[in-house]
């Protein structure tokens, strides 16, 4: 559904990818590990303007809202979904429906108690389970999430990537942690100097090999 | 116990915004917000068609009034910048912070208007009326900068040389961009002002403007308005260090005239003109109070009520233009065409001073407080919505943001609205000096009780309006203060 070819990405002169070819299957659990710097966050957002109209992202700065409530930062997912009016309607006073819906999500995410907190006053990792929900509430076929879990310990971390796993079809996520990219998912594509070097299936790789990733 | 977290809640911000906007509601209930002319329309057609055929025929020498707005600009600026690098030096005492506040909270304008009386047309009247509230506010500007700079190499050598050289080696250098920078800055406002100080006699572009306006030479008002447009705009292309010798050596030939400065008058000012009168007739102390008390009711307080109303009504109104307009010069909502146009607009509005919007306002609309609160809107949410516009540019935003409302009110409005509400406030002061100045005009601010007691003659009562006019605009801004630090809202210091 999604097929690279030999694709190059470069930033004010410099190159951030290198010839990148890469077919990713309706149905697939990818994980792209590498150094921080080796180009994953540069392939997540090419595959994002690839796959714009039905992709759900989590961005590695989470882009929240410092101002504005948990409930409202989760419900800019479904922003495009709903009229104008009944936005702004929502903004001023957070009306039932959505407020139902957006609480389901944070209850699984164990934030519900803060629904309507600032997210200006949270932890790291609320923050990020506030992106989290976002994408949640925003559905979709596609998940594109940089470093997702990476504020989290590590029970959350699991809970949250088994949260993922079972509300998306096809899942990329940008993974330092190589442990969590062998357990949850199927094909693992390891990035170095914005070349890709590792891509195979999850179940013929070792932990060791991926860690050499990271040894230089 | 029910958890706080479960129930909506809105901020404080958006509750002391609705405060706000329900005091203006308030306000213009008991404000003159009407149109007084039987036909606006004719004289609109009458200043439009002025625009089309700008002519400067009737006006002797139009090189002589650029020369002269530069020179008073130049020179006020200089002595102002001086003064108050000396007067920064020195700002952690607390006598010195207080004279300056209240040195600034007298309009340019009123200072003109006292000097007048005490030098008459002699340059120095316009000079010291520009130098004195300037350097007011270079002294606090300065001072803050001073305060933010990195003071690690300071604090090395201070002990092994004298302050003075230590300030000049290790502070100096790395303050003086900032110190460049806004004093540019100020120059650009000194030329506003220097132009808006001839309605009051000084021989500037305002003087030339005045008697167009009041001819109802339109084609003369729009040549001398676009001479101050090409002033403004070109500035970066005329103004450089290595001129600015040259600038200052030449500018007291061009603003000297032939008046001379007479010493009985200004004996006779001090002396006599600014005493209250029960006291200089030697009148008992009861006679004084009920002067006092005559003017407080019948003059001054009037005068506060309006000048608060009108404040208050146009300091609603900018922010609502201010979040209307900032998405003109943002690249989250125009391209760059549209951008183009809309900074061309904010441009000549925010560089049109208030003073001269108004009085083209009152022409239209006749005497009523309307003017004055479209004028000062206009003017100030073009200066907020600039600054806001950039501020929004540079905002990080993630790959799948929403567009249009939903991107405004979701995204952008709720990140840049303490930024908005910190400029807001640091203009309220502002828009209060110049709401009081606007009664030079004619509306009944605490200018015009200033004007009319300068007018008869009564120069120890407008002393004692002016003295209150100070006061006001202290206690706005120490209020104006008081919200920001308890909604924690932090700005950067900017044009007044």
């Amino acid at each position: 559904m999604i097929n690279l070819q030999s694709a190059n990405v470069s930033y004010e002169g410099k190159t951030a990818l290198h010839n990148i070819s890469l077919q990713i299957r309706r149905g697939e659990k990818l994980a792209l590990v590498g150094h921080s710097g080796s180009g994953k966050s540069s392939l997540l957002k090419l595959l994002y303007s690839k796959q714009k109209n039905n992709s759900a992202l989590i961005p590695q700065e989470y882009g929240l809202v410092q101002n504005l409530s948990i409930f409202h930062n989760v419900y800019m997912g479904q922003l495009g979904r709903k009229p104008a009016w009944y936005n702004l309607l929502n903004l001023i006073k957070p009306l039932t429906e959505p407020v139902a819906a957006v609480n389901t999500i944070l209850q699984s995410l164990q934030l519900n108690e803060k629904i309507f907190d600032p997210v200006a006053t949270l932890s790291g990792g609320q923050q990020q389970r506030t992106a989290i929900a976002r994408a949640l509430y925003h559905n979709g076929k596609i998940l594109l999430a940089d470093e997702p879990v990476s504020s989290l310990d590590e029970t959350q971390s699991k809970l949250v990537m088994k949260l993922l796993c079972s509300q998306f079809e096809t899942l990329i996520f940008s993974l330092h942690d190589v442990d969590l990219a062998l357990e949850f998912c199927d094909r693992v594509v390891g990035l170095s100097h914005g070349k890709i070097v590792i891509n195979s299936l999850a179940k013929n790789l070792t932990r060791t090999e991926l860690l050499e990733l990271y040894a230089e | 116990m029910p958890n706080k977290a479960l129930h909506f809640q809105h901020s404080q911000r958006w509750k002391i915004s609705w405060l706000f906007v329900f005091i203006a509601m308030v306000c213009m209930v008991f404000s003159d917000l009407s149109i007084n002319t039987y036909d606006p329309l004719t004289e609109f057609i009458k200043i439009l068609s002025g625009l089309f055929h700008p002519s400067l025929n009737n006006i002797s020498s139009p090189l002589d009034a650029v020369l002269q707005t530069i020179s008073f600009a130049f020179l006020g600026v200089a002595m102002g910048s001086f003064a108050g690098f000396v007067l920064a030096l020195f700002f952690n005492f607390k006598f010195i912070r207080i004279s300056c506040a209240l040195l600034r909270s007298v309009h340019e304008l009123f200072w003109a208007l006292i000097f007048l009386q005490i030098f008459g047309l002699h340059p120095i009247t316009g000079l010291l009326a520009l130098a004195i509230p300037y350097a007011a506010t270079f002294a606090k500007v300065y001072a803050e900068i001073i305060e933010e700079g990195d003071q690690h190499a300071y604090n090395t050598i201070k002990n092994h040389s004298s302050i003075i050289s230590a300030f000049f080696y290790a502070r100096l250098p790395d303050l003086w961009p900032h110190f460049v920078s806004y004093t540019r800055y100020r120059l650009e406002c000194g030329l506003r002002s220097s132009t808006v100080l001839g309605f009051v006699g000084l021989p500037t572009l305002g003087y030339y403007l005045n008697t167009a306006f009041l001819e109802g030479e339109y084609a003369q008002v729009w040549a001398l308005l676009f001479l101050f447009y090409i002033l403004i705009a070109s500035i970066r292309y005329w103004v450089r260090a290595k001129l600015l010798p040259v600038y200052l050596f030449i500018a007291p030939f061009i603003i000297a005239n032939d008046n001379v400065i007479s010493f009985a008058n200004i004996s006779r000012f001090f002396s006599h003109d600014i005493i209250p009168s029960p006291i200089r007739n030697g009148e008992s102390l009861t006679a004084l109070w009920q002067w006092f008390s005559q003017l407080f009711l019948t003059e001054a307080l009037p005068g506060i009520i309006n000048t608060i109303l009108l404040t208050q009504i146009a300091l609603v109104l900018t922010g609502i233009l201010a979040l209307a307009w900032f998405p003109l010069i943002s690249q989250l909502f125009f391209k760059r065409f549209g951008r183009l146009s809309g900074n061309a607009f904010l441009i000549i509005m925010r560089s049109t001073p208030e003073y001269i919007l108004t009085f083209m306002l009152l022409i239209l609309w006749g005497p009523s407080m309307l003017p004055a609160v479209i004028a000062l809107g206009l003017h100030n949410a073009a200066i907020i919505s600039h600054l806001m516009g950039d501020y929004s540019n540079k905002l990080n935003l993630r790959a799948d943001i929403s567009r249009g409302v939903n991107l405004y009110f979701y995204e952008v409005l709720p990140r840049i609205y303490g930024q908005f509400l910190a400029f807001l406030f640091y203009r309220w002061e502002i828009i209060m000096r110049e709401t009081a100045i606007l009664g030079i005009l004619g509306i009944t601010t605490l200018g015009f009780y200033i004007d009319s007691a300068i007018a008869d003659i009564r120069f120890d009562k407008a002393m004692i309006l002016i003295a209150i006019t100070a006061l006001l605009n202290v206690g706005v801004d120490a209020l104006a203060r008081f919200i920001r630090s308890r909604l924690r809202l932090k700005s950067t210091a900017e044009c007044s």
